[in-house]
């Protein structure tokens, strides 16, 4: 059967033979460069600009500023637009920004016949500022008297919301006699996704429409934020998505593609690049919202967990971009992953400052409420005196959960599964007994942490999906998905899922790789875990009407009943023995030349998928940590997945791995850094410390394979969630091996050796 | 599209001087992995470059008849490191441009590339330091030999003149033979690094291997340029291998070293690990030396455990 | 500040009009068209544009073209048997899912065919230290990892010993 075999990538060739086309292999001949001008301030007006240096570089075509762009905001997230104006993404950024909101805020473009003369002049570009204090963290955006970021919101506040469960406060719980009470603060960094194709997009018209050609995950929104960005109608707008270099979230977000749509109308439509520096895309796409926790919690010596408090503040730097969905889905993993005997209470906050907006990132701020949840879990274990994994098994979401604000429901739960599966492999109880009180220079530890993952977004947003197929002359398919490839393998579990569905064998499926929103169906693209369930589930149900429609041709031509009819290995044959009983080639090139009944089998269909399910899974983690110098070197990880049936087991291992990859460098070295006065000061891969192959371990995978009853093929999420419980299972393993709490990411070498010299571990000569 | 101004290709180092002569605002380029990068950031757009690259009496390792290693100064990171003449008689140099960046970077990346540019984290130059490696500068006034130690003037500074190019680093016999070295590069990522420090030790033992006849510690990014530490290398000449002579070296390399803060680093942390580093490093180089110097200690066993028997 | 140089490519002997400022990089995707050759920090930094310059792997972005001049050089392009067959190499990518995004594979593919023809046996470990040069944000290098030992020690057994 095809879900469920490892089938190599449907992409495969195409990429090891560097005949897969990327947006920047495919640029036309005479396309003209655009650099954007950055400003050198964090916060401020630009105030006028001296272009006489940088007009007078040859080769310079044209200088835009944001004097001369349409007077509209309008919003980034790849979000389904909502009909409803109060569910509308901010709209909160032009194509270029007079008031500058962070360094290297977009506040010209320098079009130009080459890239050296549009790297020049955007050098040359003199820029007259009015300059206000930085505010780069969420203390000083919040401060009493702080500048308005964004006049919408005076007091730099976007979003305030608030969870309470539980009849009773956490006051009034957590007063009951004889708890473990901990009141911590954990602090996640700023990191970026760092795909290695930087974002990349060029546009130019044709028939009086603008086509831009672009690297992203979502090119029916990236269609929909142009045609608002520019104030045209949307059919106006043709995006096309070749192959992807990675996108990890950020290319979930409409970046520079309405600036190039724009650009190109400013030169007669003749084409315009953007392709960002390393250093751009570090500074000036997205990031992962750094969050502080201020968590409080009440346990009893028995390990029941009382009551929570946790007041949840979210830097959203710039713009709004996903704004407060982030930090609201932390909080949602906080309190969805523990149960509270009494009472839980949340707030959360999403703060403007003047650093780089936060935008999606694989986990979608899961990761961040995870970190606070499992390091919460372990200093409450350590503060009674229970093994963590224990007090995780005691306190943690059960099978048949029902969220009580969203009604998500844990459909498939293999939580509790993950965790004994992963402790048994790991040999958890026992490194955690032998590793106890060790004195020397090399200390190690294990530690662990779960997590659980909603699939979808409903309902907190839109899901909806299109599919079509196509029945070729020689009884091969055709099929395009709106849904988009990233890397991730989507094609290649489509085209399997194709297979299971028509009977179709997989060589004969031809999946479009390439969306082209003039052509392709609808899909709102590859974000949250969604495309193999929301997608999938419109592919199901796509592929089962081609094949009634192809068993409709077998009856017309063999004068048999449907549903005696079955389609298997390229075959109509008899439903109950199996015997073959027409080819699919025959049927289909009668079916097209048949001068009795000339039928193009075709079939397509939309699907607004109103369900959704949760996944979960747990990351154990032993470390050995070399005290005097800080260096934490990973021996062993392990994750174990609960991700309902896997369609392709090895690209579902390969998904973690890229995930655990992640979460090593999330833990252990990826910090987005600033000066005070908000310039970055990392913005490249040699300072910006993404994990090299020396920096990781060997990487264990494991799931637990149970069928999800809303999944179309029993599936559920898994291409975030591997980048969720690494960085805490790190941290909790250097607990375990110094006993040293580290409360903020990542645990970088100076920061333990400080730890470690308060705690007296470092000796001084 | 590099944004530079004026190229000339030097087929000769005679010609290189030249065009250097020629042009004040001239620079070398030789493997291309920093200048290059300085021209894209802008710092040095629009440049006037001679380029050295591929000049074949700039390349190459070997032994002169007195036992001195030349070592062409266009030599790649990589071919420096692979030559039976470095991994015989001086493993540390070439174990230290090993760590330079990634393998590709080491195809092309240049040992005189590495040490002219004068930066305090280079990985040739603490290692290049305790050989004494002596660097032969040609230019118009004709040829001549710096020690090492005089060639840092400065953060990215050096005593090569706008006219001279680096030819050859030269180590002499007494300056290995009978040596054993180590360098720590410590960077917080395992490849792809720029030092958050580096230590270099090179020691010779008494016959007995039981002392310190000659012992020597060079560091980058200890201070401004690549340094050693005469005063404790003095000091300890003659002492017995063992607790004290350790402690001896880790508080008097505190008092030799100069390292700042910066983003990357803190000068407290940066002192723990000169410290520490010195200490390590040395016990390899013990060991290297055919010396006994108890490398245990940095290996995580069961002994470790309190309660269990501690490690001597 | 243009200039003709004559070189090897993929086993082919070329001219090619270049511009002293251009990196290989640049020559190798723009004149030649040759697009495996990905740019993915123009610094040395991510390894995306890797290819081989006399056998040995060079980042191309930091290359200038005109050194290339009389060099060979080998570029995923050149490893594709004349019917389009796989080298062992592309082929261990695959088999072992060591591609997804795609974009760091052509450069790591390069390196692989650098260590092949070495016909030295690594381990684990030091296949690590020898793609370190190569940053990969899907895969965590595991199944990189698992394709080139595989490719190893099939070398290996065929030159070794």
């Amino acid at each position: 059967m095809a879900v469920g075999d490892s089938m190599k990538r449907v992409d495969a060739y195409e990429k090891v033979t560097g005949a897969a086309k990327y947006t920047a292999d495919l640029e036309p001949k005479n396309l003209l460069i655009a650099k954007v001008v950055r400003s050198t301030i964090a916060n401020g007006v630009v105030k006028g600009f001296h272009l006489e240096k940088a007009l007078a570089v040859p080769g310079v075509v044209k200088i835009v500023t944001c004097f001369d762009v349409p007077d509209i905001q309008y919003p980034t997230p790849g979000h389904p637009w909502s009909v409803e104006k109060a569910h509308q993404d901010i709209s909160d950024r032009k194509l270029l920004a007079t008031r500058v909101r962070y360094y290297g805020d977009d506040i010209a473009a320098v079009i130009a016949e080459d890239e050296v003369a549009a790297t020049r002049a955007a050098r040359l570009v003199e820029v007259d500022y009015e300059e206000y204090e930085p505010l780069l963290t969420v203390d000083a955006a919040m401060a009493e008297g702080a500048v308005s970021i964004h006049e919408e919101k005076p007091d730099n506040v976007v979003v305030h919301s608030s969870i309470k469960l539980g009849d009773t406060t956490y006051e009034e719980a957590s007063s009951e006699e004889g708890l473990f009470l901990l009141d911590k603060t954990y602090q996640t960094a700023t990191v970026q996704h760092c795909h290695i194709e930087v974002p990349v997009s060029y546009a130019y018209m044709e028939k009086g429409r603008i086509v831009v050609v672009t690297s992203t995950q979502i090119p029916h929104i990236v269609r929909r934020v142009i045609g608002q960005a520019l104030g045209i109608p949307w059919g106006q707008v043709r995006v096309i998505k070749p192959y992807i270099g990675g996108g990890f979230g950020n290319k979930q977000d409409v970046l520079y593609e309405p600036l190039a749509a724009y650009l190109c109308t400013q030169v007669g439509g003749r084409a315009v690049k953007i392709e960002l520096t390393r250093e751009e895309t570090l500074a000036c796409t997205r990031v992962r919202h750094a969050i502080r926790f201020e968590v409080k919690a009440a346990m009893r010596h028995d390990g029941t967990l009382v009551a929570r408090k946790n007041a949840a503040y979210s830097n959203q730097g710039a713009y709004a971009s996903h704004g407060h969905a982030i930090v609201a889905n932390a909080i949602t993993e906080f309190k969805q992953i523990y149960h509270d005997e009494k009472a839980l209470e949340e707030d959360a906050y999403t703060v403007y400052t003047n650093i780089a907006t936060g935008g999606a990132m694989r986990g979608y701020g899961i990761p961040q409420g995870a970190y606070a949840s499992e390091c919460m879990m372990d200093d409450l274990a350590v503060g009674i005196g229970m093994d963590p994994l224990e007090a995780r098994l005691k306190n943690c979401m059960r099978a048949g959960y029902v969220d009580p604000h969203t009604h998500i429901t844990f459909f498939s739960y293999g939580l509790e599964a993950c965790i004994q599966k992963g402790r048994e492999r790991f040999g958890w109880d026992e490194k955690r007994a032998k590793y106890q009180g060790q004195t020397g220079t090399l200390r190690r530890g294990v530690g662990m942490a779960i997590f659980c993952y909603k699939t979808g977004v409903y309902p907190i947003s839109l899901e909806t999906a299109a599919c079509r197929m196509i029945l070729n002359q020689d009884g091969s398919i055709q099929l395009q998905m709106g849904a988009t490839e990233i890397g991730q393998g989507a094609d290649t579990v489509f085209t399997q899922m194709a297979a299971e569905v028509t009977g179709i064998t997989e060589d004969k499926i031809y999946i479009q790789s390439t969306q082209d929103t003039d052509v392709t169906p609808f899909d709102t693209g590859a974000y949250a875990s969604r495309q193999t369930y929301v997608s999938g589930k419109a592919l199901k149900q796509t592929g089962q009407i081609l094949k009634r429609n192809i068993l409709e041709y077998a009856n017309y031509k063999l004068k048999r009943e449907i549903d005696t009819m079955d389609i298997r290995a390229n075959q109509v044959v008899d439903a109950e023995t199996g015997e073959p009983l027409l080819s699919m080639e025959e049927l289909a090139t009668e079916a097209f030349y048949s001068l009795d009944k000339s039928v193009h089998i075709t079939a397509e269909s939309t699907y607004h998928c109103k369900e959704n399910t949760l996944s979960s899974g747990v990351c154990f983690a032993e470390v050995e940590v070399d005290i005097p110098v800080g260096k934490v070197k990973v021996l062993r990880i392990l994750q174990v997945h609960d991700s309902g049936i896997l369609i392709n087991p090895k690209l579902a291992e390969a998904q973690v791995h890229g995930g655990m990859s992640m979460g090593l460098g999330y833990g252990l070295s990826e910090q987005l850094l600033y000066n005070e006065k908000g310039k970055p000061l990392n913005d490249n891969l040699l300072d910006y410390k993404l994990p090299t192959s020396m920096d990781t371990p060997d990487l264990e995978v494991d799931f637990v394979q149970l069928e999800d009853p809303t999944g179309p093929f029993g599936n559920k999420a898994l291409g975030e969630p591997p980048a969720i419980p690494t960085a805490p299972a790190l941290r909790n393993a250097v607990l375990h091996a110094t006993g040293v709490a580290i409360d903020s990411l990542p645990l970088d070498p100076q920061k333990l050796v400080e730890h470690f010299k308060a705690a007296g571990l470092i000796k001084e000569v | 599209m590099y944004d530079i101004g004026k190229y000339v290709q030097a087929a000769s180092i005679e010609e290189a001087i030249r065009a250097l002569a020629a042009d004040e605002k001239a620079m070398i380029i030789s493997g291309g992995s920093d200048v290059l990068v300085q021209i894209r950031e802008g710092r040095l757009a629009g440049a006037s470059l001679v380029s050295i690259h591929g000049i074949k009496e700039l390349k190459g390792v070997h032994m002169e008849d007195d036992g001195t290693i030349v070592i062409g100064a266009a030599t790649t990171f990589s071919h420096v490191t692979y030559h039976d003449i470095v991994e015989k008689y001086i493993p540390i140099l070439g174990h230290a441009v090993d760590q330079a960046g990634g393998p590709q970077l080491r195809n092309t990346g240049t040992i005189g590339g590495n040490f002219c540019n004068g930066v305090t984290s280079a990985d040739s130059a603490s290692s290049l330091m305790v050989l004494n490696a002596v660097i032969e500068l040609q230019g118009m006034g004709g040829t001549r030999f710096v020690p090492i130690r005089e060639f840092y003037t400065g953060p990215g500074k050096t005593v090569r003149a706008h006219d001279e190019v680096a030819v050859s680093v030269r180590i002499a016999k007494k300056d290995y033979e009978g040596f054993g070295g180590h360098y720590i590069k410590y960077g917080k990522r395992n490849a792809m690094e720029i030092a958050t420090l580096g230590c270099a030790v090179s020691v010779k033992l008494s016959e007995d291997k039981t002392c310190i006849q000659d012992m020597r510690i060079g560091y980058g990014v200890a201070a401004p340029t690549p340094i050693r530490c005469p005063k404790i290398e003095e000091q300890v000449k003659g002492m017995a291998v063992g607790e004290e002579f350790f402690t001896a070296v880790r508080k008097g390399v505190l008092e030799e070293v100069n390292p700042r803060t910066s983003w990357r680093a803190s000068k407290e942390f940066r002192l723990q690990l000169i410290e520490e580093l010195a200490e390590r490093a040395l016990r390899q180089a013990i060991v290297n030396a055919g010396g006994d110097a108890e490398l245990s200690e940095l290996a995580w066993e069961d002994g470790n455990m309190a309660g269990g028997e501690q490690n001597a | 500040m243009r200039k003709f140089i004559k070189l090897i490519v993929n086993d082919k002997e070329v001219e090619v009009d270049i511009d002293e400022r251009e990196s290989l990089l640049d020559m190798l995707r723009n004149k030649l068209g040759l697009t495996s050759v990905k740019k993915g920090c123009e610094v040395g930094e991510c390894g995306a544009c890797t290819v081989l310059v006399d056998g040995e792997a060079i980042d191309s972005c930091i290359y200038l073209a005109s050194w290339a001049e009389g060099r060979r050089i080998l570029t995923v392009e050149g490893l594709k048997g004349p019917n389009g067959e796989l080298s062992p190499i592309q082929q261990a990518f695959i088999d072992e899912a060591a591609v997804q995004c795609g974009f760091c594979t052509p450069g790591l593919i390069m390196t692989a065919v650098e260590i092949v023809g070495t016909g030295k046996r690594y381990n684990r470990e030091e296949l690590r230290k020898l793609i370190s040069g190569h940053l990969c944000r899907c895969t965590g290098y595991e199944n990189i990892l698992n394709a080139m030992e595989r490719i190893v020690e099939e070398a290996y057994r065929v030159v070794g010993e």
